[in-house]
């Protein structure tokens, strides 16, 4: 009876242990944002803009695809952290595990996430923006046209 | 007898519509020569150089064609406004399109709309993979529809006074800071140009102090400054403001918001050292005290459902998004679910009110405006005085702006009509958003939102929205902005053309 009570206790805990394993989107979080308050979450997206160093801590913003959510971490933790998504960089994707804040006290009511694990799944890279062909042709199009149209007006003027 | 308009008005019309489209089209190389020389992003530069091209071609068509030496008269001068923020909008929106971060046209539109008007409302798609090109054109449209784009009109490219004066009426604006309206219009230019190179400065080294690289922050530090002081809101990260988690970057935005929901008239008196004008204007009185109103009711609202245990999280929380709402300006540093999810009715109520009456008349800010709210106090403190004391007695009521004015009838009824076309307007998105399903208090702070050219947003602004609402909210965008007169003129020149003889 004894074990039968434990196992159904690590039962629980295994269920609950994955609950909390399985990453939440940022769509979920800003919903429910009472519920996840002070809870542990897994959060799971790319790292997008500046990771800005704030003394032995830095804030990094991860983006599901949805919105982003700024993660307060230890400097160590972002280390391995290469790339930020902008226009010409794909961020490194990374599963972050960590406290959910909906007004965090420390950071002037900010909701945010302080992470325990920063796991980068793949990293990101340089991405190279081709130049569009058709948009060469047709700014250099335009552009004669414009000055053809301005030189004929000026033209006319002078009749 | 209504008139039917004329070829001569048409030209008169088409001119000047030209010389303000080929303005737009020039103010499109900036993007083009950054994207190209300084961002190295040659794709997105290209966008620019097409769209500029078609709205230099377009403006140098009209204006010869309709070539003509006449200068505007007052309903002409309400049209030519009405259709060049339409025409703005349109050729604005080709190179974000191309960008191909909008879902379609009218997404384009309603962004280019939100931005020339101030608004901030957005609809941009994966704006954290941005080109910093189109970012800088998403943040000079606030900067040049702050300002007014007659403004540029009025200081560059097109001749004669009267007209002009016409032309800086149409967009809302009834106060000249010289005699000369050409050398207003230089002047709010002069005023907004060295407020944007300090600013920039200013949140560039605070942006370094928290941490962004320094090409990083100083362009945030433009993008920032240009969409706080010209009250539109936007921002370079999907995030807007909760991105710097810096209370220092939310002071000095508030600063930002607040002088640039102030009067250019006012900026003038101060450049001019008359210090004193800021606490003897109406505008500015009338200010303190609906923000004082707001507050209260907002700080309440927040109390009573236990939003923030801290007093100093209340307070940082509550009034940043108070004074981005009363300046206009749509800056967040919450998400905009937490509007809905945590902050409860009586403080949302207390956000629309601050958002429905605005910044001052005559600056970059939307809404009913701080000198309409304190004339119809005064109006109707006069009115009370009237009734209590004996018919005989004459009640004079005065108040300052600038210098000090007596209050008249019909300068009050005239304000009193612009004000029922605010309402008007923020019941007609209202009633939009609750005919498609939305609920009626967040339909309400959405179109207010959009009418009174503020860009806080509850979640109803997305691109899953539907098109009609898209549409609704460009028209009190449109309309909004334009204090709604020249758009009336626009539909009475058409009615003419059809009812005139």
């Amino acid at each position: 009876m004894k074990s039968l009570f434990f196992l159904v206790i690590l039962c629980l805990m295994l269920h609950t242990s994955n609950c909390y394993a399985q990453p939440s989107t940022s769509l979920d979080l800003l919903n429910n944002t009472k519920d996840y308050d002070g809870k542990s979450v897994t959060y799971k997206g790319e790292a997008i803009g500046d990771v800005m160093i704030r003394g032995d801590y830095a804030w990094l913003h991860v983006n599901d695809g949805t919105i982003a959510i700024g993660i307060w971490a230890p400097k160590r933790m972002i280390q391995d952290i290469r790339y930020t998504g902008s226009y010409h960089k794909k961020g490194d994707m990374v599963e972050v595990s960590g406290t959910f804040h909906r007004s965090c006290l420390e950071h002037g009511g900010d909701l945010d996430i302080h992470a325990s694990e920063i796991t980068k799944i793949s990293p990101g890279s340089i991405v190279v923006q081709p130049v569009d062909r058709r948009k060469i042709y047709l700014g250099i199009y335009s552009l004669i046209l414009v000055l053809l149209f301005y030189a004929l007006k000026k033209l006319f003027q002078l009749r | 007898m209504i008139l039917k308009p004329q070829v001569k008005d048409i030209k008169n019309i088409g001119y000047y519509l030209g010389r303000i489209i080929l303005g737009i089209g020039l103010t499109m190389f900036l993007p083009f020569i950054t994207g190209l020389v300084l961002f190295r992003e040659p794709d997105p530069a290209l966008d620019f150089l097409i769209s500029a091209n078609i709205a230099i071609f377009i403006g140098l068509a009209l204006s010869w064609l309709c070539k003509t030496n006449k200068e505007l008269n007052t309903g002409q001068a309400m049209v030519v406004i009405a259709l060049s923020w339409l025409a703005a909008m349109a050729l604005s929106a080709i190179p974000l399109l191309l960008s191909g971060h909008y879902k379609s046209f009218l997404d384009a539109c309603f962004e280019t709309m939100s931005g020339f008007t101030t608004t901030g409302l957005t609809l941009v798609q994966d704006l954290d993979h941005l080109s910093q090109s189109h970012n800088l054109w998403r943040h000079l449209g606030p900067f040049l529809g702050g300002q007014g784009i007659a403004i540029i009109a009025i200081s560059f490219l097109v001749k004669g006074t009267g007209g002009m004066f016409n032309l800086y009426l149409g967009e809302g604006r009834d106060e000249k800071l010289v005699p000369n309206v050409i050398n207003t219009a230089r002047f709010i230019w002069a005023i907004s140009i060295v407020y944007l190179i300090l600013g920039t400065i200013v949140l560039g080294l605070i942006g370094i102090s928290i941490g962004l690289k320094p090409q990083s922050a100083f362009f945030h530090g433009a993008c920032i400054f240009m969409a706080g002081f010209d009250t539109a809101g936007f921002s370079p990260q999907s995030i807007n403001i909760l991105y710097y988690h810096s209370l220092t970057y939310e002071i000095v935005i508030i600063f930002f918001m607040v002088i640039g929901s102030f009067n250019f008239n006012l900026h003038y008196q101060i450049w001019k050292g008359n210090f004193k004008e800021i606490w003897n204007n109406i505008e500015t009185r009338t200010f303190l005290f609906v923000i004082m109103i707001v507050t209260l009711i907002t700080m309440v609202g927040l109390r009573q459902l236990g939003v923030y245990s801290d007093g100093v999280i209340l307070f940082r929380k509550g009034f940043f998004q108070i004074i981005s709402g009363q300046t206009t300006t749509g800056y967040m540093t919450i998400y905009a679910q937490q509007f809905l999810k945590e902050w409860g009715d009586l403080a949302l109520i207390g956000i629309i009110l601050s958002m429905a009456l605005g910044g001052c008349a005559c600056s970059t800010a939307g809404g009913i405006k701080m000198l309409r709210a304190g004339i119809i106090y005064k109006a109707f403190r006069q009115d009370i005085k009237r009734m209590m004391l004996s018919p005989s007695t004459v009640v004079a009521q005065k108040f300052h702006h600038i210098k000090t004015m007596f209050i008249e009838d019909a300068q009050v009824r005239a304000i009193l009509i612009v004000t029922l076309g605010y309402f008007f307007l923020y019941a007609l998105g209202t009633l939009v958003g609750v005919w498609l399903g939305y609920p009626f208090l967040e339909a309400l702070f959405e179109s207010t939102s959009a009418a009174g050219n503020v860009g806080l947003s509850c979640g109803i602004t997305d691109t899953s929205m539907p098109a009609i609402l898209k549409v609704a909210y460009i028209v009190e965008m449109w309309a909004g902005r334009l204090e709604l007169m020249s758009v009336f003129a626009l539909f009475g020149f058409f009615a003419a053309f059809v009812k005139g003889k």
